[in-house]
């Protein structure tokens, strides 16, 4: 393994919580897979409690504030240990970190739980640039050269701030190419129900952005939110393009197994 | 040209269409490619304005200040401000509705027997229907900004707060002028298009007794009306007729003089990318005894309009901190593609969401919050700071709840409150919630959607309308998971 796990002399092992989501659970489990061996390559226990369900926000952002607080408040009980708590999602981290803690604003006791799993949420790419100051050495083992693009959930660009990670974790991936895509800092269209709706600005609002992809010259893209992918890969295919986008997790491990891709 | 003889702008336009107008907006590609180009000079402009992020959060923290400052005490600041208004001898109407402001306008109007009104741009004068409501009684009342100028001769509306003719090209100026203006002669050379523009309008201000303008900023302090304009067109109407009556909305308050500094030097950035508009007027009363010009009668309007509806619920009431700079329009992925026409509002996009369901109530606007995907755009550039997609959050939730069902109730129900519920709705999220906040159903569900996922349907609604079907994967990751951990004869890695 060309890998450098650790930040410098660190030895203790790392144990983490993984909140895979539901949208991954159910639609993308391939995404999870990865980010649980990419983490196991690099020394990290990851620990998933089975009885995870949803972070709550498909009701909150529609409107029904009362219904997402029951299914966020399922959760609670499930990361009693001051582990970080890793969410392969820029969209379901925000959630955690900057929506929970307000959702129980008028609960004392919930409310000391959502803050303390909102302070130790880490989104994926921030965990494995940031914490494990991961890097990829060794280009010759890494696999073929590959230009891709980085769609960066609204999420993780406002709510998380990780916008910065997901670029540096590409650039410690030897053989890789970041290409630049036009109006990159827009939306995709997903947004939710969002996308139910109100399907014809969505879908306008994605297609213009598989254009711009398209238009980039990328072989594939990666997103570090599976809710952008599965609109953007399912509108693909409905196009009947072969372009399609993958979760990062899921090039890094590519990219540690030395595949192209 | 006489009033009879302007087109008049539809009045029954109404959000109530806003599905039906976008789609039709969807598909005319002219207008999308315009608004996208039109737009993105906007968000590079602004953006070469505020090249340091943190300077910029700086003064728009201290915009947001100064306007929730002058929120907290808007009863007293605005008692203030008419005192002193009447001492420096303007008066000082209080509007409830749009239709309190017409008989306002169309009283002193009588007074003065007045045929002619000119006016510069205000966005709260569209909102009463002035121009409308004027020439029913047989007053007309003339835009002088070239943009809403050429939107009143065409019977047209202002698709963008700040650039009203956004949606027009020259070669459409060119022919409403050719057709509407006496010996205008058919040019698309812009230059000649504005000088065609002005010499029509500098008749009007000579004869006009009235003008009409919007306001700013209100100053408490002072009882200055700050007006920023860059065409002149505003500095005219406010100087020149014999009277001038300014409306505004009753939110436009701010408690100093100093206060305008910080929000005047938001505003001109975040709207256009200037660092300065051409004009900044300070109007502070009528004409005094010994000065040469400005208007002998200064007259005020203050509008509700639902307002105090926004100012009494304390989660709503960032809603009143805007300065109509409309950066959240330009910034909006979905207004970009729209357009403002689609929203059958006086203000559209993101602040108009926000806003309309104040104004005209959450039963006739519930398509507003929802067409969003709250992709956050026009919080980030809001100079204000004010949270749009918490608010557009708390209007959805509003519209599908009553005071009773809310799970923190408002202190008085919104107009409309609750009238957005649908009976399929609520079902489905409740089914929804029961499943997910039940680890043990949901395990069982987990176990069976993937292996019923052939008996997914292939038409999911709009979702499938531009996408292929969404299927559960053949394993669920905790299956998966399960498996990949039984499976291992040696534990760690």
């Amino acid at each position: 393994m060309s890998a450098s796990p650790h930040a410098a002399g660190s030895t203790e092992t790392r144990q983490v919580y993984l909140f895979a989501t539901c949208v991954i659970d159910l639609f993308a489990p391939q995404a999870g897979v990865d980010v649980v061996e990419v983490l196991e390559r690099l020394g990290v226990t990851v620990h998933f409690p089975a009885a995870q369900t949803c972070c709550g926000q498909p009701a909150y952002t529609t409107g029904f504030p009362e219904e997402a607080r029951k299914v966020a408040a399922a959760q609670l009980d499930l990361f009693p240990e001051p582990w970080p708590v890793i969410v392969p999602s820029g969209s379901c981290g925000g959630m955690l970190k900057q929506h929970w803690p307000r959702l129980f604003a008028d609960d004392p006791a919930r409310r000391v739980q959502a803050e303390s799993i909102a302070a130790r949420t880490v989104e994926f790419t921030d965990y494995l640039v940031n914490t494990l100051g991961f890097r990829l050495d060794a280009p010759a083992a890494s696999g073929a050269p590959l230009r891709v693009a980085l769609h960066t959930s609204c999420s993780a660009r406002r709510e998380m701030g990780t916008l910065g990670c997901g670029r540096a974790l590409l650039e410690r991936l030897p053989g890789v190419e970041r290409v630049e895509h036009g109006h990159e800092a827009e939306c995709c269209g997903f947004g939710g129900t969002f996308s139910v709706k109100h399907p014809e600005i969505s879908a306008a609002m994605a297609a213009d952005k598989l254009d711009a992809l398209t238009a980039s010259g990328c072989e594939s893209f990666v997103s570090a939110d599976c809710g952008c992918l599965l609109n953007l890969n399912l509108s693909l295919e409905k196009r009947g393009a072969a372009l399609r986008g993958q979760h990062i997790a899921s090039l890094v491990r590519a990219r540690m197994d030395g595949a192209a891709s | 040209m006489s009033a009879a003889s302007l087109p008049q702008a539809d009045a029954r336009v109404s959000p109530e269409d806003f599905k039906q107008r976008s789609h039709e907006s969807l598909h005319d590609a002219h207008l999308r490619q315009s608004f996208r180009g039109a737009m993105d000079f906007l968000v590079e402009r602004r953006a070469l304005q505020f090249p340091d992020l943190q300077a910029f959060n700086t003064l728009r923290k201290l915009g947001e200040n100064v306007r929730q400052h002058a929120l907290a005490q808007l009863p007293d600041l605005l008692e203030r401000l008419e005192a002193r208004l009447t001492e420096l001898g303007v008066a000082v109407h209080w509007a409830e509705t749009p239709a309190d402001a017409n008989r306002i306008f169309l009283d002193i109007a009588r007074r003065h027997a007045a045929t002619l009104m000119v006016k510069g741009k205000s966005m709260v004068s569209e909102e009463i229907g002035l121009n409308h409501e004027m020439a029913a009684h047989g007053v007309e009342c003339i835009e002088t900004d070239m943009g809403e100028y050429i939107l009143q001769l065409d019977g047209d509306r202002p698709s963008h707060i700040i650039m009203p003719a956004i949606h027009k090209t020259k070669e459409d100026v060119a022919a409403i002028f050719h057709e509407h203006i006496d010996g205008a002669p058919l040019s698309d050379d812009v230059n000649e298009l504005i000088a065609i523009g002005r010499r029509a309008l500098r008749e009007k201000f000579a004869s006009a007794k009235i003008g009409v303008s919007g306001v700013n900023f209100m100053v408490a302090e002072t009882g200055t009306l700050a007006l920023v304009e860059n065409e002149g067109n505003g500095r005219l109407c406010t100087s020149v007729p014999d009277v001038h009556v300014a409306i505004t909305g009753l939110e436009k308050v701010v408690d100093r003089l100093e206060h305008v500094l910080p929000l005047y030097a938001l505003l001109p950035k975040s709207a256009t990318g200037q660092a300065v508009t051409t004009y900044l007027n300070l109007i502070t009363g009528p004409r005094r005894a010994g000065e040469k010009d400005g208007p002998r009668e200064m007259h005020l309007i203050l509008l509700d309009n639902g307002r105090t509806q926004a100012y009494r619920e304390a989660r709503f009431r960032a809603t009143l901190q805007c300065i109509r700079c409309g950066a959240c329009m330009n910034h909006c992925p979905v207004y970009t593609r729209v357009g403002g026409l689609s929203y059958g509002t006086t203000y559209p996009g993101p602040i108009g969401a926000i806003i309309s369901p104040h104004l005209m109530g959450l039963q006739s606007t519930r398509d507003l919050p929802t067409a969003s995907s709250l992709c956050g755009a026009c919080g980030d550039v809001c100079p204000v700071g004010i949270p749009i997609p918490d608010m557009l959050m708390k209007l959805r939730e509003a519209g599908r709840h009553s005071v009773a069902e809310s799970i923190t109730p408002p202190a008085q129900a919104l107009v409309g409150q609750g009238s957005v519920r649908r009976a399929g709705e609520v079902l489905a999220w409740r089914a929804w919630r029961v499943l997910y906040s039940h680890a043990a159903l949901y395990r069982l569900f987990a176990w069976l959607a993937p292996r019923l996922r052939w008996l997914t349907p292939a038409w999911q609604g709009g979702w499938t309308a531009s996408r292929a079907a969404l299927k559960p994967a053949p394993r669920s990751l905790r299956e998966q998971l399960a498996r990949r951990r039984a499976g291992r004869t040696v534990p760690g890695r």
